[in-house]
């Protein structure tokens, strides 16, 4: 690259960095810094005559290292690097200096301070743009093929949708039919509609696009690779199958909790729980006498603490239904809490209640007790609010247990390299804004995998996720961030403890041509936090444009810089 | 210690979380001493205890790293990583007879501009009353 030659572009901003900061005096500092070639100030930088000026001044003065203080790199690094770029540098070899929310906003009445203060960070960033190397992003094809884990309604609607914008689908489901734990249902709230009719519409629509492979009685065995080339194998009883896709959504929903040894279940005829009274109700059955129903059953209490958020609504449901097919029938339902979210279910309750199902609140630490030697005859319970214990009569119990994550939901975690929470649900990238990705790029999440979802908000789910995994497949090719990490493999001892911190299995150590354990990073799948440059002992592994060099350049450009001033 | 000692503070700011806390401190115009020197990474994971040691051997009077909130890391664990760091970290300086305080981590969101402030301003105050870092003197000559 030759002899560095930096350029500084120094930026009023109008008043907001020019009225505090003596900006004059601040390009005059950084012109007597070693390697600056050029330094002038701006009314704004970011202006058309200051995006003009910085790439005249590349050509006019050979500039080959450009560092502009101004504001944040959050909202202006783009703007910047793409100037640099127009006029034939490479984009990496900008630093950005923050003038102005580090330093002339939060330090308004001292102006002798703050002008200081931003002549060490002007000579911090020069100290690291000296050492910045040029870097190339990295660039991967995206096949135009998705593969939905998981055949229930997040699933179908997944597929559905990424199926009617054109794309080729692979969905994945274990069982031997579509459908997923809504197939098993009676009705669904709100609307009563049976459970499979819904489904049955989402099914439909799936078939109907013609671009959907349906594997049924079908698992994924491994995946490999990286966003826009997965390598996908699957087993199913016809044999394995392999073919490669561009972005994963799972959906691989959840299952009832069975409550062993809760309530003396499968130890007293008449006990059962929400989802054996759904097929029950399915079958055709409609009278079972007085009734009692249990919620939160090895829900919100050590070991598992969440609230499946749905059970209080699928109990409010049944206990109704119960209660109108057999109105001399005495309904009850022991409760902790209510939790009928949203106006459906809140008006679903007070349904229930004018039908005549009574609602009794327990406490936690006075489970209620089955009474009853082979088949059940009542429940004990203490009542909360009366605080006195009363018995109630009963021909069935049914146990209210939450959703649970499945049990092998962890292999699949690691298949995918993506997280799952302390319960075993899929762990999104950001709760809030990035609720159906997860942080391993290409792959999406729906549905319960996430954490209990109604069929409203499964749908929605595999809908959102579909629309994220089309992005990419849309155009064509994915470009990855440039400031990845990258081995030396002659500095490297084959530790491992680069590989160990990766959050997204970019790292691997593997042996080279002579049998030695070499790291190497895949820089299409490296986000490019640094992790494992932190980690690395030998200081073989560095993430590019946070080089240990540069950063110990900036400290040192704090810590000893100041003699060096003009 | 003199009555006029000013600390000189690296901050090294994750660019999701903390780096953007910051920023909306400026924003929200929250003044504070003008000790403080910002280094943006992109996750705190990426700092290395041996940089930290660099800075308090240079003479730096204060290190302080900030990341996002656990659990809410923009790459999933970093800043569990650097908590891990940090415990190691604090045992080697307390037997090198470097006080608790001028090695610090925090966790300072995005929205959190009054948080990064507050945070600053207790630092600054409370490596004034310390006084120049000890570790400081032994590194007199070795300006490169």
């Amino acid at each position: 690259m030759g002899k560095v030659r930096v350029g500084v572009f120094v930026c009023h901003c109008g008043s907001n960095i020019g009225g505090t900061v003596r900006v004059p005096e601040v390009v005059e500092y950084a012109r007597g810094l070693p390697a600056v070639r050029y330094a002038e100030h701006n009314l704004y930088t970011c202006s058309d005559a200051g995006l003009t000026s910085i790439k005249k001044k590349i050509a006019e003065h050979g500039l080959n290292r450009v560092v502009v203080a101004s504001c944040t790199p959050r909202t202006h690094e783009e703007l910047f690097r793409r100037a640099c770029e127009e006029a034939g540098l490479n984009r990496y070899l900008f630093e950005f200096v923050n003038l102005r929310e580090h330093c002339s906003w939060i330090h308004m009445r001292e102006p002798d301070a703050a002008t200081a203060k931003a002549k060490d960070l002007v000579r911090m960033g020069v100290a690291k743009a000296a050492l910045l190397e040029p870097l190339e992003a990295a660039r991967a094809k995206v096949t135009p093929v998705s593969l939905v884990i998981g055949g229930g309604a997040a699933g179908l609607a997944a597929a559905g949708a990424l199926a009617q914008q054109g794309f080729r689908v692979h969905l994945v489901e274990r069982s031997d039919r579509l459908g997923g734990l809504a197939i098993s249902l009676w009705r669904l709230l709100p609307g009563d509609r049976p459970a499979a009719e819904i489904v049955g519409v989402l099914e439909r629509e799936v078939k109907a696009t013609g671009n959907v492979q349906i594997h049924l009685r079908t698992v994924v065995e491994d995946v490999s690779g990286f966003v826009g080339a997965f390598k996908v194998r699957l087993a199913s009883p016809d044999g394995p199958a392999e073919f490669e896709v561009g972005t994963i959504i799972v959906a691989t929903g959840a299952r009832e909790l069975e409550p062993l040894g809760l309530y003396r279940w499968r130890e007293l005829e008449g006990v059962m729980t929400q989802l054996e009274l759904e097929r029950a109700l399915s079958s055709g059955r409609t009278r079972y006498g007085d009734a009692v129903f249990i919620n939160c059953a090895g829900a919100r209490e050590p070991g598992r603490t969440y609230c499946g958020r749905l059970c209080c609504a699928v109990a409010i449901k049944n206990a109704r239904y119960l209660k109108e097919s057999d109105p001399d029938a005495r309904v009850t339902v022991l409760q902790r809490d209510v939790m009928a979210f949203g106006a459906e279910f809140e008006g679903e309750y007070r349904r229930a209640m004018e039908a005549g199902v009574r609602f009794v609140r327990y406490s936690p630490s006075l489970l209620p007790e089955i009474v009853g030697d082979a088949s059940v005859k009542a429940v004990r319970v203490r009542h909360d609010l009366m605080g006195r214990d009363i018995e109630i009569p009963a021909q069935i119990v049914v146990l209210t247990t939450p959703l649970a994550s499945h049990a092998d939901s962890g292999e699949l975690s690691r298949m995918l390299k993506v997280p799952l929470d302390a319960d075993g649900f899929f762990l999104e990238a950001h709760m809030k804004l990035r609720p159906v990705e997860f942080a391993t790029d290409g792959v999406f999440v729906a549905g319960a995998a996430r954490f209990p979802a109604d069929i409203r908000e499964a749908v929605s789910q595999g809908i959102a996720a579909a629309a994220k995994a089309a992005a990419p497949m849309y155009a064509g090719e994915v470009i990855v961030e440039a400031t990845t990490a990258r081995t030396d493999p002659r500095a490297c001892s084959g530790c491992g403890s680069c590989e160990a911190v990766c959050p997204f299995g970019a790292v691997t150590v593997a042996q080279d041509a002579k049998g030695r354990p070499v790291s190497s990073v895949n820089a299409v799948v490296c986000k490019g936090c640094g992790a494992c440059a932190a980690a690395c002992p030998c200081g073989a592994v560095q993430q590019q444009g946070f080089t240990e060099q540069q950063i110990l350049e900036m400290v040192e450009s704090l810590a000893f810089g100041r003699e060096e001033a003009p | 210690m003199t009555a006029s000692f000013e600390p000189r503070i690296l901050v090294f700011a994750c660019n999701w979380c903390s780096y953007a806390g910051a920023d909306m401190a400026g924003v929200s115009r929250f003044q504070m001493p003008p000790n403080c020197r910002v280094v943006r990474v992109m996750c705190s994971a990426r700092i290395k205890p041996d940089q930290i040691l660099a800075a308090l051997t240079r003479g730096i009077d204060a290190v302080v790293v900030l990341g996002c909130h656990p659990g809410d890391c923009h790459y999933a664990e970093g800043n569990y990583h650097t908590r891990r760091r940090a415990l190691v970290l604090d045992a080697l300086l307390a037997t090198l007879g470097v006080e608790k305080e001028r090695f610090q981590v925090r966790w300072i969101s995005a929205a959190e501009g009054a948080k990064f402030a507050a945070a600053i301003r207790e630092v600054i105050d409370t490596v004034r009353d310390l006084g120049p870092n000890p570790l400081g003197r032994s590194h007199g000559t070795q300006a490169s």
